[in-house]
């Protein structure tokens, strides 16, 4: 295996493009050192991309908040203005793993891992973030739910590597929440997750994104969902149409922390919870 | 298999290694620097037994190639000391007996000290959580955890 640290985004895209053998991208490790370790994958090359400074930075600017690829989730929760616009972004991303984990995962990770379950993936499409991808040749920027294709799989293409995950400016009057369930208290996978982002105007939800994790191959944009609630003020009744909608859109697996049946009810239940965060986030009574 | 250079800083001393590329910071430490403090139990993050320090961070080292850490300083458990005189974390884990076996003390001291220098006086609450990344067979955590306390109490009165 050969160890690369470039300094620039094009030159570990290069790299990337240049090896013959199977080639892998080194951020935080948290998933590529375990596929390693139990011999799924042997790498021919491994790039390291902590050296990139661009890949290392939390920028805010007036287009929004752009957040490097090999940021960690613990350099997340510690940034006061990221908290603040994209709350529901950070709780996600702060989910994975133990402090030991934090001080590694990147959310760019966690996003072309592309794991079904992935935390901070339905909180980022429902923050309608977007990602920086820089290719040998061309710099691309796509909305994050266009990157993961399957479980495991991505629509980047070889020789290509996100650079950031950049999240629009928040509108005023608007929030984000991320909820997911396991089945204890810490360390473990999702077995539903919802992110959701709402706008209000004049106490009125004006706009909303519902994004369901972990109920079927892909995270799951539910556009029926966030229907169901605009144009109300998150009242029984909308909250019960939201809950319907989310469970009516899971296809979920089987598996031993969760029936497709348990895994359908929770997706509702959950969704219910997170919109009533946000939209007292977004300052709704 | 192309090898590495690797220059570190471990517990303060400058220390030099060559190993293959694709081994962890765990295996290096081990078995090139004989630090055996740092311990294996899953080698996938989840046990938190190989818990270490790197540039100030708390990782799991089994996450960690050791290529990654050239020009980086690491902390283990082999410098939680002052000579002989032992580390208020370590002194409270005799003393409460927050040990067994042993394997996943050093990972639970280096998670304790990492807490501690952030958060100086934890609630429970806290300190379970923050030791969430640290498994423990014997004990049940509960000496663990007063030992954790026992230690930042120590700790706040200097």
């Amino acid at each position: 295996m050969r160890f690369e640290s470039p300094t620039t985004t094009k030159e570990a895209a290069a790299l990337l493009t240049g090896e013959l053998g199977d080639a892998y991208i080194l951020a935080g490790g948290t998933d590529l050192l375990v596929r390693m370790k139990l011999g799924l994958i042997e790498p021919a090359l491994v790039v390291d991309i902590k050296k990139i400074p661009a890949t290392q930075e939390i920028n805010v600017s007036d287009k929004g908040i752009s957040i490097g690829a090999s940021v960690s989730g613990a350099t997340m929760s510690e940034h006061a203005k990221l908290n603040k616009s994209w709350p529901g972004v950070v709780e996600a991303a702060n989910l994975i793993g133990s402090d030991q984990i934090q001080s590694r995962c990147t959310i760019a990770g966690n996003l072309c891992n592309a794991s079904p379950a992935a935390d901070s993936v339905p909180a980022l499409i429902a923050a309608g973030a977007k990602a920086v991808i820089v290719g040998e040749q061309r710099r691309r920027t796509v909305p994050v739910e266009k990157i993961i294709t399957g479980p495991g799989t991505t629509s980047l293409q070889k020789g290509e590597l996100i650079e950031s995950i950049l999240l629009p400016k928040q509108a005023a009057r608007s929030a984000d929440a991320y909820l997911r369930f396991i089945p204890r208290t810490e360390m473990d996978i999702a077995v539903v997750g919802v992110g959701i982002n709402l706008t209000l105007a004049r106490g009125v939800i004006q706009s909303a994104r519902v994004v369901l994790g972990a109920v079927a191959p892909t995270p799951i944009l539910v556009a029926k969902a966030a229907k169901a609630i605009v144009g109300t003020k998150l009242d029984a009744q909308a909250l019960e149409n939201l809950a319907a909608a989310c469970s009516d859109a899971c296809d979920p697996i089987d598996d031993k922390r969760g029936t497709i049946e348990y895994r359908t009810r929770v997706a509702g239940v959950l969704a219910r919870r997170a919109a009533v965060i946000a939209f007292k986030r977004a300052g709704g009574a | 298999m192309s090898g590495f250079l690797v220059s570190t800083k471990i517990n303060g001393d400058a220390f030099q290694f060559a190993c293959p590329s694709e081994e962890t910071l765990l295996d290096s430490l081990r078995n090139r620097v004989g630090l055996t403090g740092v311990k294996e139990g899953c080698g996938t993050g989840d046990c938190g037994a190989c818990s270490i320090t790197l540039d100030g961070s708390l990782v799991c080292s089994c996450l960690v190639l050791a290529a990654e850490a050239d020009g980086r300083e690491i902390g283990t458990v082999e410098g939680l000391s002052d000579g002989m005189k032992l580390h208020p974390l370590q002194e409270k884990f005799i003393e409460h007996a927050a040990l067994q076996c042993g394997i996943c003390t050093p990972g639970f001291l280096i998670s304790a000290k990492a807490l501690l220098e952030k958060n100086p006086k934890p609630s429970e609450k806290e300190i379970r959580y923050a030791l969430a990344g640290n498994l423990c067979r014997c004990t049940g955590y509960d000496k663990i955890v007063r030992a954790v306390q026992a230690a930042a109490k120590e700790m706040r009165k200097k």
